[in-house]
């Protein structure tokens, strides 16, 4: 065999020795390893890198960490730890808030009047550092198209810089029972979610306004869609939002 | 009429919840471990961990079935990719070296039996080869990582990180390679 074909058999090999191959190919590639001798050390050197990486020992979560999740999913906790807990949140969310939007997030299905709480917890979740946006916007013509195509409907974006709400990016939010486009506007240090998804056929009973922890909240419905305006901001101003988008 | 998939017709339940928590549970050490190896930086991988189960919670309503644990891994690698994302815009720092994974590993007790030298350079070899992981492209050291350690399947590892499974093959080939290169160098470094 030439090595242009000892190198095509390069990923057989592997293969071979991450026991992805079919016996009958399996063997096949034994047959040509025993007769080539650069093959035969390929083989031997993927083998033996193998064995030395799986000397490494891969971390495992820690104690604290399970017992923290354990204990969210409404399961005894195998074991409180004394000490060392970290906070469920990173970067600037107290833990008793993370805490309430945790209970929230479990809380929700059940009842019908719960929309409330089910997008103040999402609000809350995209407040980590690591899920706030998607894409990151002033422009709405950026982010309108955005949304194209990861949604099967076309969410309407508003530009409200005149009235001091500045768009600032929007975001995918997976919701019980639907996705939901969110946008995000700015005031001040506070930021609005404006959830947005197609009003359903059984229109939800929902408050059209009102708060849970500490934040507020309003609601409408405008050329079928259902919008909810969540944000830290005060409910005076939060109107002031919700007035200028309808 | 039977439905083939679990078509859920009442609202989700209490059986719901207990159900996400029998799919999460058995496998936070396997999620920990690819948030560890992913972000490099024990702290942010607890935070990936729990933020991938609250997305995985949002998503667990449309989880039709199938993998359990391909599915919650993908949600971790793809939180572990915001994660690093949302760093990189913050710090962007070069790294040259990375916190061990092992925390015991410098406490390690050199068993008796052993030549202590030759266990010193055992020693000294994983913990290079561990940081020429660590430093390996983050899409080569994914692929690395779930079939070594996780010894997941190619056709999972497919599934977790989104590509193809000849692609699977190939980032697998290359990482291997470089640490073999790697390697090379450092015992030549070393003579
Ligand atoms: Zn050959």
């Amino acid at each position: 065999m030439t090595p242009e074909q000892c190198s095509e058999l390069a990923l057989l090999i592997q293969a071979d020795i991450d026991g992805e191959l079919p016996a009958a190919e399996a063997a096949n590639v034994a047959k040509h390893v025993e007769a080539c001798p650069s093959c035969a050390t390929l083989q031997q050197d993927l083998l033996e890198l193998s064995g030395r990486i799986r000397e490494i020992r891969s971390p495992t979560a820690p104690p604290a960490l399970k017992a923290a999740i354990a204990e969210r999913l409404g399961a005894p906790a195998p074991r409180r730890p004394a000490a060392g807990r970290r906070a469920w949140f990173a970067g600037g969310l107290s833990l008793g808030v993370a805490l309430a939007a945790s209970l929230l997030v479990f809380a929700w299905l059940p009842k019908a009047d719960m929309a409330p709480d089910v997008v103040v917890a999402a609000h809350i979740r995209a407040l980590q550092p690591s899920h706030l946006m998607d894409v990151v916007s002033t422009d709405q013509h950026t982010v309108k198209p955005w949304f194209a195509g990861r949604l099967p409907f076309s969410p309407p974006v508003k530009d409200l810089t005149a009235q001091d709400f500045k768009l600032v990016g929007g975001r995918l939010d997976y919701l019980p029972g639907q996705t939901a486009a969110t946008l995000i506007y700015q005031r001040r240090q506070h930021l609005i979610d404006l959830f947005v998804w197609p009003t359903p056929p059984t229109p939800d009973k929902a408050p059209a306004n009102g708060s849970r922890e500490g934040y507020n909240f309003f609601r409408w419905q405008a050329g079928g869609m259902t919008f909810w305006a969540v944000s830290d901001l005060n409910s005076q101003e939060l109107a002031q939002f919700a007035n200028a988008w309808r | 009429m039977k439905w083939p998939f679990g078509v859920r017709t009442s609202p989700a339940t209490e059986t719901s919840e207990r159900s996400f928590r029998d799919v999460v549970m058995p496998h936070l050490d396997s999620a920990y471990a690819l948030a560890r190896w992913l972000v490099r930086d024990p702290h942010l991988a607890e935070d990936v961990v729990q933020d991938a189960i609250l997305r995985g919670l949002s998503y667990f309503a449309s989880f039709r079935g199938g993998d359990e644990r391909a599915w919650l891994m993908r949600i971790v690698r793809n939180t572990a990719y915001s994660a690093l994302a949302a760093r990189a815009r913050s710090k962007g720092r070069p790294v040259s070296s990375y916190e061990s994974l092992d925390d015991a590993a410098a406490l390690e007790v050199v068993d008796p039996g052993d030549d202590p030298e030759l266990a010193l350079i055992r020693q000294a070899e994983r913990a290079a080869l561990e940081q020429a992981i660590l430093a390996l492209p983050v899409e080569l050291r994914e692929c690395l990582v779930l079939k070594e350690f996780e010894e997941l399947s190619y056709k999972e590892i497919a599934t977790i990180t989104g590509v193809p499974i000849g692609t699977v093959m190939s980032r697998l080939w290359r990482a291997r390679r470089t640490l073999q290169d790697r390697m090379l160098e450092g015992a030549s470094h070393d003579a």
